[in-house]
């Protein structure tokens, strides 16, 4: 069946885009392909709404000298326990560090949020976003509270459309994605530092003194292993524990700068590769041996696994589900994947493919949308969105989907059953009709409803609007309607 | 305007008991008629279970765990005894209470199905109930809940969406505290009928008006509700213990579910996971409070419940580099509750010597959890032996454990 040009580009809007605008449907016009490609074909600058940020590395920075004054305070305090006064000293300054990351979050997810809401480009601003959740970090973590946004605008978001080991690269050695998946203090037991330690446990041991035992220290596998499972080769991989083991040594010394003394090393608050800390030696991962090159090491096993077809097939799936359906169709995951692997992992000729794909066009909408995807194109349809940060941010904690805390580094999920709960939906509604509230009775539901949905809005929905008691009642209608909760 | 609550007592497909229950807060029912109560919570994210039930009594325990070993019963700060050979963590001491009661069930080296070490597989495998991460799409607690059709045995989760564990063909509720203002009754009205051609939207509205009904006569006041306005501050204890002591009246309602799911996540504890005090030790605390608002909430209807406490997989034996844990195998179990044939740890102890792990590094697993989980579904809540393999299908040779409730 031929879908119409008009609902074509309603559909460029809403599955591709984050929801029609008034009046974007019309200025798509005849070519709603090309208008998306034209999105992936611009050079990239950075939004305005970014400007006045604060960087990750004094964000990361002051976060961790306030965390070393709390260290030193707890310290103090458990020297002076004969005064105690019953106070736990290290609560306030807890409390303190909150405060101090606190306003970067609310300004960083403010500013996407803005972002979002004033695209033409709204297909870009979706695959940010896709990419940021592919590359998941949480802010339940405090070191990525201040600067989870940061991630997304300085890794991310300028390498949207190069190549994804670019991306990769850039995401795995910045101070969020370190911070997260601990891998800062990870160590070898072979590195110029682990010797030392197991020298001093050594010595200890033999004087017999238990107090002066230095604690254990040696690898932490967890980046390794979301790399592998998550980002690049996907679950069924191929790899093993082994791998995943070898993987971390590689990436020993992969950290975060600062430190006191004889730690102290880089700038505060920014990636540094510590060679001290690092594993010697060459590694052979997933049959390929790979030289003692220090930090180089690991960015050639990353440069590798960006190669990898299980990563083309693993990314090829997830986009795939993103833009198309939950389960997404075989032949549009080959096809993703053969474009990644044809050009050398060059992400708009994935994105091309996508867009190209007639299956993707189909009229009937497959994917229901995600709380945030329902928030971003309600206020983008209607036109309203608060101008105070902590209003325009409730909502999506209200419907369950704070920004940067998915809590996992899996991302939040991409499915309809993740989502369509019932109680879920009882917030939808509840906040549907708060923000038809505010925009009032004077606004035409049935204006909004061309607008936003074009020719995708049924006879049905269109004569419950119509029917409905007030002009807010029909924006709540509107807004609920089963093809406006879906895309 | 009509309050939601008058709303409901109009339409027809509520049960008389819901009505009492949403009519009259506060009023605690004698023990309802119908199936048993029975709770899973999940700890997403992999609980340590040598923190959370150290086995202070294995001669290798002290020194693989070193820095955050538990010390022995009696000593500071030391484990909370069960056995002479087991001990609870000191967060938990409303727990260690059940256990006196005779009211808990301790499984260790337990281990669903699953023996790689994604969390997200190994959830999946813990929740479909079968022997692969993709091997189902609906979860084994939906599938028992359709064995008990025409029981009056209904599924709630708690939270806004539905875990992977209630998902399935047999329709269930969810709930969570709103903070948002209830809508006109009306606008539900029109929204049925907008939903007449769409059996998802609409089957998902009966259910939400159905569990606010329940929730109405139970919610505590929004104040009560831990959170106030900050915007990021996850999920924590005390949030989910206000959910949980409501979701323990909603489930002993006379028409409550009886059948509910509560999701806590934060067990991933890969640094600084800390000993008898430090992270781990404060999301136990917070546990135990929400295990207790559970018990509470319950209230007449406890001596009838059990409640699962379960996780995707355990975490490794010695501590890692960097004073945490990384990915395990083996794990622990808890089951409690007044119906739960308690004071028991069900362990065959496999050891924690480097030649006795599994891997060279996991505790090994010696009990399949499905062990437990058949025994719930056949003695607790009466699932015919005939439904078992569909509800845990590729499992004939695990069979289930016996006595795990009180007759």
């Amino acid at each position: 069946m031929i879908v119409p040009i008009t609902t074509q580009s309603a559909i460029a809007a809403n599955r591709f885009g984050f929801g029609a605008r008034p009046g974007e449907i019309a200025a798509i016009g005849r070519d709603p392909r090309g208008w998306l490609l034209a999105q992936i074909k611009t050079r990239y600058r950075a939004p305005g709404e970014l400007a006045g940020l604060t960087s990750s590395t004094v964000i990361l920075a002051s976060f961790l000298a306030a965390r070393a004054a709390r260290a030193a305070q707890k310290k103090a305090a458990a020297q002076d326990a004969a005064e105690d006064t019953g106070k736990d000293p290290g609560k306030a300054l807890v409390n303190g560090v909150r405060e101090l990351l606190l306003p970067h979050y609310v300004a960083q997810a403010a500013a996407r949020t803005r972002i979002v809401l004033g695209a033409d480009a709204s297909f870009r601003e979706r695959l940010v976003h896709f990419w940021s959740n592919h590359f998941a970090v949480s802010i339940d973590k405090p070191i990525c509270l201040g600067i989870a946004g940061a991630l997304e605008n300085e890794a991310i978001r300028p390498r949207i459309d190069g190549n994804f080991a670019d991306l990769l690269l850039a995401v795995e050695s910045h101070p969020a994605m370190i911070g997260y998946l601990d891998n800062q203090r990870s160590l070898g037991p072979n590195s110029e530092l682990g010797m030392r330690v197991a020298r001093r446990r050594a010595a200890a041991a033999q004087a017999g003194d238990d107090t002066a035992v230095p604690g254990k220290v040696g690898l932490n596998e967890n980046l390794a292993r979301e790399i592998l499972e998550l980002h690049t080769l996907g679950v069924d991989g191929g790899y093993s524990q082994a791998d995943v083991t070898t993987f971390a040594a590689v990436l020993t010394g992969w950290s975060i700068g600062g430190g006191a003394g004889r730690y102290a090393q880089g700038e505060p608050g920014a990636f540094v590769f510590r060679s001290g800390l690092h594993e010697p030696g060459a590694k052979t991962l997933l049959g390929r041996r790979y030289a003692e090159d220090g930090m180089e090491q690991g960015r050639a096993v990353l440069r590798d696994l960006a190669t990898r077809p299980a990563t083309a097939r693993h990314l090829a799936t997830k986009l795939a589900r993103h833009f198309v359906a939950d389960e997404p169709p075989a032949a549009l995951v080959d096809r993703l994947a053969h474009a990644y692997g044809a050009n050398d992992g060059h992400l708009p000729a994935v994105y091309a493919a996508l867009v190209n794909w007639d299956g993707a066009w189909r009229e009937e909408p497959r994917k229901f949308k995600q709380p945030y995807e329902f928030v971003y194109s309600s206020m983008r349809a209607l036109e309203a969105a608060p101008r105070e940060p902590k209003a325009l941010l409730a909502p999506f904690e209200a419907l369950g989907q704070r920004h940067w805390n998915p809590g996992s580094p899996a991302g939040w999920p991409d499915r309809q059953a993740d989502w369509d709960g019932a109680d879920a939906l009882m917030q939808r509604i509840e906040w549907s009709v708060a923000l038809a509230g505010r925009v009032g009775d004077s606004h035409s539901a049935v204006g909004a409803a061309d607008a936003a949905l074009g020719g995708l809005a049924t006879r049905h929905t269109r004569s419950a609007l119509e029917n409905a008691d007030s002009g807010s009642q029909a924006l709540a209608l509107l807004l609920m309607s089963p093809e406006f909760q879906r895309r | 305007m009509r309050s939601r609550r008058e709303f409901l007592a109009t339409t027809a497909h509520l049960g008389v008991g819901a009505l009492l229950a949403g009519a009259l807060p506060g009023v605690t029912f004698a023990a309802a008629p119908g199936g048993r109560p029975f709770v899973v919570v999940i700890l997403r994210g992999a609980l340590d279970g040598l923190s959370a039930v150290p086995p202070f009594g294995d001669p290798d325990y002290a020194a693989a765990r070193g820095a955050i070993a538990i010390g022995r019963p009696g000593d500071a700060h030391g484990a909370l005894d069960l056995d002479g050979f087991f001990g609870l963590h000191p967060s938990l001491p409303l727990l260690h209470e059940r256990w006196h009661a005779g009211e808990l069930l301790v499984v260790h080296a337990t281990a669903s199905a699953y023996r790689e070490r994604s969390h997200f597989d190994g959830q999946n495998v813990l929740e479909n109930g079968g022997d692969r991460p993709s091997g189902s799409a609906s979860g084994w607690l939906n599938r028992t809940l359709g064995a008990l059709a025409g029981r009056g045995v209904d599924g709630l989760a708690l939270g806004q969406n539905v875990p992977l564990i209630l998902r399935g063909p047999v329709p269930v509720g969810s709930w969570a505290p709103s903070r948002l203002p209830e809508v006109e009754p009306e606008l539900i009205t029109r929204l049925r009928d907008l939903y007449s051609d769409d059996t998802t939207l609409s089957a998902r509205l009966d259910e939400a008006t159905r569990m606010e009904a329940l929730a109405d006569g139970e919610a505590p006041a929004a104040g009560a509700m831990a959170g106030g306005s900050e915007a990021a501050r996850p999920y924590g204890g005390g949030r989910l213990k206000a959910i949980a002591e409501t979701a323990g009246r909603m489930i002993a309602a006379p028409d409550g579910p009886r059948i509910a799911v509560l999701d806590a996540t934060g067990w991933d504890t890969h640094a600084g996971e800390g000993g008898a005090q430090g992270q781990l030790a404060a999301r136990l605390g917070g546990l135990d409070q929400v295990l207790d608002a559970l018990r509470r909430g319950l209230g007449a209807e406890w001596p009838r419940t059990a409640v699962l406490v379960c996780t995707e997989f355990g975490r490794t034996v010695e501590v890692n580099g960097t004073r945490g844990t990384d990915h395990g195998t083996g794990a622990a179990a808890f089951l409690l509750g007044g119906a739960v044939h308690g004071g028991r740890v069900l362990a065959d102890w496999p050891g924690l010597g480097a030649k006795q792990r599994y891997e060279g590094r996991d505790l090994k697993p010696t009990t399949d959890l499905r062990a437990l989980t058949k025994a719930i579904a056949l003695e607790h809540l009466g699932v015919s032996a005939r439904a078992l393999p569909d509800i845990f299908p590729a499992s004939e040779l695990v069979r289930p454990a016996r006595d795990v409730v009180r007759a």
